[in-house]
């Protein structure tokens, strides 16, 4: 049956526009990504690109045509064994994912009108010498970079100055830039924030370290109605460029109130960008991105990854931009979509499921503000399967956000709900076996993938 | 009051007390226009108005240079005018259009000018303490001499972000100004209900922090105190906080039924303790503008201020894209 190629929406207000150019001309092969036609709008002229692969059947609406209104069929394309003038199923449109996101008023926003194409390019170029680091090392190297090449860059917070950093992150920063620059504070996190959120209003860089972020909701005032809003009250006058950073997250045996993992609840704040790195080579190039960024960023750590060691890439000035994901296995039967250590059990999981058979492509988001969907839809659309993995509860949680955005832009790819593991819906207990219970597991993600491969 | 009435004789030029006059009754003019606006349906929200307490961010701004800074809470439309932000912005905020200092984003409570250094216009209260402390603190980093006015009222002087604030000032030296603006009522709870001091200033001996009491109803004792302030700061030995005793007219917001305090009350204060009418008293008694005189200036002020009501009237809406500008920089 041959697909009707209609006219697409270029953004969520355009209702008709004007086909000013074929690019293409009947019989011609395309594939996935060639660019079909050149379509005016009122503001605009924009290229469309292909979606499929096959033939082109017929044009259906001759170039020139004006007011062609959104999601009129304007060509036919055939798929192998189509004749030429094969009648198109209207059931399989193109542009089925693009149209329920138009549908939807919010997703509209960042709705892409082509199915995604994910940014692949490498992190470092290849060849790039790389040595092991911590991600302590790497995130105390962020720092000590940024500051060297910024005066107005400064640390504060509990005990990262003399004391060296209460899980020693900070190791060093006080010898090279000095108490100016390196300043302990009492340990008055609701002040503190908001001494720095005025300091960033008056010109400065903070990077603000809470010992936990189970600390910084003594701040969240500060840092949600302060730092993340005032952009936006004060029409784009002024706003808070700035990085608040800690470890996030259970570390192991501290109980219900220095276990919380905040991923969701930042990664809801407009205003606000949120980082949570696995690795560290992200640690590094992320804080570096965070720091130079001109928002508030949230910049979530976990204890227990601070002292593994990764590839980091030897570069004089290496960072990675947000909003790009990081696909650390290629995979063809489902996609494991996580972030920070919940990475751990996706690639672990992923390990065991290759054992089995089954083919998992694991994505890393890297950043929960933004997020890059376009990796994970256009992961999605291949595999046509999706668990995602976090420590965080259950209720709304990314996973849940993330099945939502799948579900409103890639409902016809799925062959499967998408599932989220989480963790338990409770307060972090103390006790050694309740604890592991309570975070997530591989086993669990290993259950999830089989569930939704059918195996 | 605890604060004693300064004797009439003052050295302060007739210039000088003209432009008290006018910066106070700019303030006061601006606030009850603002007041009619909102009866009229063209404010919405919460208001908060100034009206009475005129004299304590006129006397303060005589005391600051170029380059200072202030922030202060949602009663602000008094400061942004005494600092010399346009009226038209201020009160095209306040009718939520394009020509508002926010571009109809902010409102009453959320303002700011990066030009006039006044950083807010906050809704949150005693937020905006520690982010004065703050933008000391960036000041004295790049030590450039400047200052901050950090106003709060008393109600927010119980909030414990201003006492964490107040101990990392001490500790730092930070050149910042704490002003409590004591209005005598948190909302609709009298200071002696709320607050275990009478005189709040004193909470900053404990912190090591100098303070005094002031009469927030003589500009020029405001103008004194905040000279001594300034000074203080400039001269890098920390904080300082004036405690300004001051009392405002109207209601908490617009919708305070004022059940609080007696109408006899209100009145007496009026007709007593009136700032605007101490300067015009001061004025003539000292011959240094005749009735016309100032009769011209209240003229002069209303047109300004009846101009901004026509230019946030005028104002278009925000085009629907704003909504999506200004989330991320």
């Amino acid at each position: 049956m041959a697909i009707e190629i209609l006219m697409p929406a270029l953004s969520p207000t355009m209702e008709e526009g004007t086909l000013a150019k074929w690019l293409v001309k009947e019989g011609d092969n395309v594939s996935s990504g060639d660019i079909l036609a050149e379509i005016e709008t009122d503001k605009a002229t924009m290229e469309f690109e292909a979606v499929d692969e096959g033939v082109i059947g017929k044009i259906l609406v001759p170039e020139g045509s004006e007011g062609v209104k959104v999601n009129t069929a304007i060509a036919t394309l055939l798929e192998d064994g189509d004749a030429a003038d094969a009648e198109p199923d209207t059931a399989k449109t193109e542009d089925k994912a693009e149209e329920t996101a138009a549908a939807a008023p919010v997703a509209a926003k960042a709705a892409t009108p082509d199915a995604p194409k994910p940014d692949l390019t490498p992190d470092w170029p290849e060849g790039t010498e790389v040595k092991q680091q911590t991600v302590r090392e790497a995130l105390r190297d962020a720092m000590a970079e940024e500051m060297r090449g910024d005066e107005n860059v400064y640390l504060m917070g509990e005990e990262v100055a003399e004391y060296q950093g209460a899980y020693k992150v900070s190791q060093g920063l006080l010898d090279e830039f000095g108490a100016k620059r390196v300043i302990d504070t009492p340990i008055t996190e609701h002040g503190f924030a908001g001494i720095a959120v005025g300091a960033a209003f008056g010109g400065l860089r903070p990077i603000v370290e809470f010992m936990t972020f189970n600390f910084a909701m003594q701040a969240i005032d500060q840092i949600i109605n302060s730092a993340a809003k005032t952009l936006y009250m004060s029409g784009g006058q002024m706003g808070a460029p700035m990085v608040f950073r800690g470890p996030n997250g259970a570390a192991a045996r501290v109980g219900a109130q220095h276990s919380q993992d905040y991923a969701a609840w930042y990664a809801q704040i407009p205003g606000l960008k949120v980082v949570m790195p696995y690795s560290a080579s992200d640690a590094k190039g992320l804080l570096k991105s965070a720091i130079r960024d001109a928002n508030p960023v949230i910049f979530l750590e976990n204890e227990i990854l601070y002292g593994r060691s990764f590839d980091v890439p030897v570069m004089d000035d290496f960072t990675v931009p947000f909003g790009k994901a990081r696909i650390w296995r290629e995979g063809s039967d489902v996609t494991i979509v996580s972030f920070g250590i919940g990475m751990q059990y996706a690639l672990e999981a992923a390990e065991k499921l290759e054992q089995d058979g089954i083919s998992a492509e694991v994505i890393d988001l890297r950043t929960l503000r933004p997020i890059d969907y376009d990796t994970v839809l256009a992961s999605v659309m291949k595999t046509n399967r999706c668990v995602t993995v976090e420590e965080g509860w259950p209720v709304g949680s990314i996973g849940n956000h993330l099945s939502a955005t799948i579900m409103t832009r890639a409902f016809d790819y799925l062959d499967a709900p998408v599932l989220n593991c989480t963790g338990k819906d409770v307060p972090m207990p103390y006790a050694a076996n309740l604890e592991k219970h309570a975070l997530v597991t591989t086993d669990e993600v290993v259950a999830a993938v089989k569930q939704v491969t059918y195996r | 009051m605890a604060a004693k009435r300064p004797a009439k004789k003052t050295n302060v030029s007739g210039d000088e007390l003209k432009q008290y006059y006018r910066d106070m009754l700019l303030i006061r003019r601006f606030e009850e226009k603002a007041g009619q606006l909102y009866g009229m349906g063209l404010i919405g929200g919460f208001c908060h108005l100034y009206i009475g307490q005129e004299a304590v961010v006129v006397g303060l701004e005589a005391a600051a240079e170029e380059g200072d800074k202030r922030v202060t809470s949602y009663r602000d439309h008094g400061h942004m005018l005494a600092c010399g932000m346009d009226p038209n912005g201020v009160m095209a905020e306040l009718t939520g259009r394009e020509g508002g200092y926010s571009k109809g984003k902010g409102g009453s409570m959320h303002m700011f000018s990066k030009e006039k250094h006044f950083y807010g216009g906050h809704g949150i209260v005693g937020a905006q303490v520690p982010i004065g402390a703050g933008l000391a603190f960036a000041d004295k980093y790049k030590d450039n001499g400047r200052v901050t006015f950090a106003y709060f009222g008393d109600g927010a002087a119980n909030q414990g972000q201003v006492y964490e604030t107040f101990n990392m000032a001490a500790i730092w030296d930070l050149p910042v100004i704490f002003v409590i603006e004591n209005n005598q009522y948190a909302m609709g709870t009298a200071q002696q209900r709320s607050t275990s001091t009478p005189d709040i200033y004193t909470r900053g001996e404990a912190f090591g922090i100098p303070g005094e009491a002031v009469d927030g109803m003589d500009v020029l004792a405001v103008k004194e105190a905040g000279e001594r302030a300034v000074a203080h700061c400039r001269k890098g030995k920390g904080p300082y906080i004036l405690e300004i005793k001051t009392y405002r007219y109207r209601g908490h917001s617009m919708s305070d039924p004022a059940k609080y305090r007696t109408r006899e009350e209100v009145q007496k204060m009026r007709e007593e303790r009136d700032a605007i009418e101490h300067v015009r008293a001061l004025l003539i008694d000292g011959k240094h503008a005749s009735e016309e005189d100032l009769k011209a200036i209240d003229k002069e002020i209303k047109a300004v201020v009846n101009a901004s009501a026509d230019f946030a009237k005028d104002s278009p809406l925000p085009a629907l894209d704003e909504l999506w500008t200004d989330i991320y920089a």
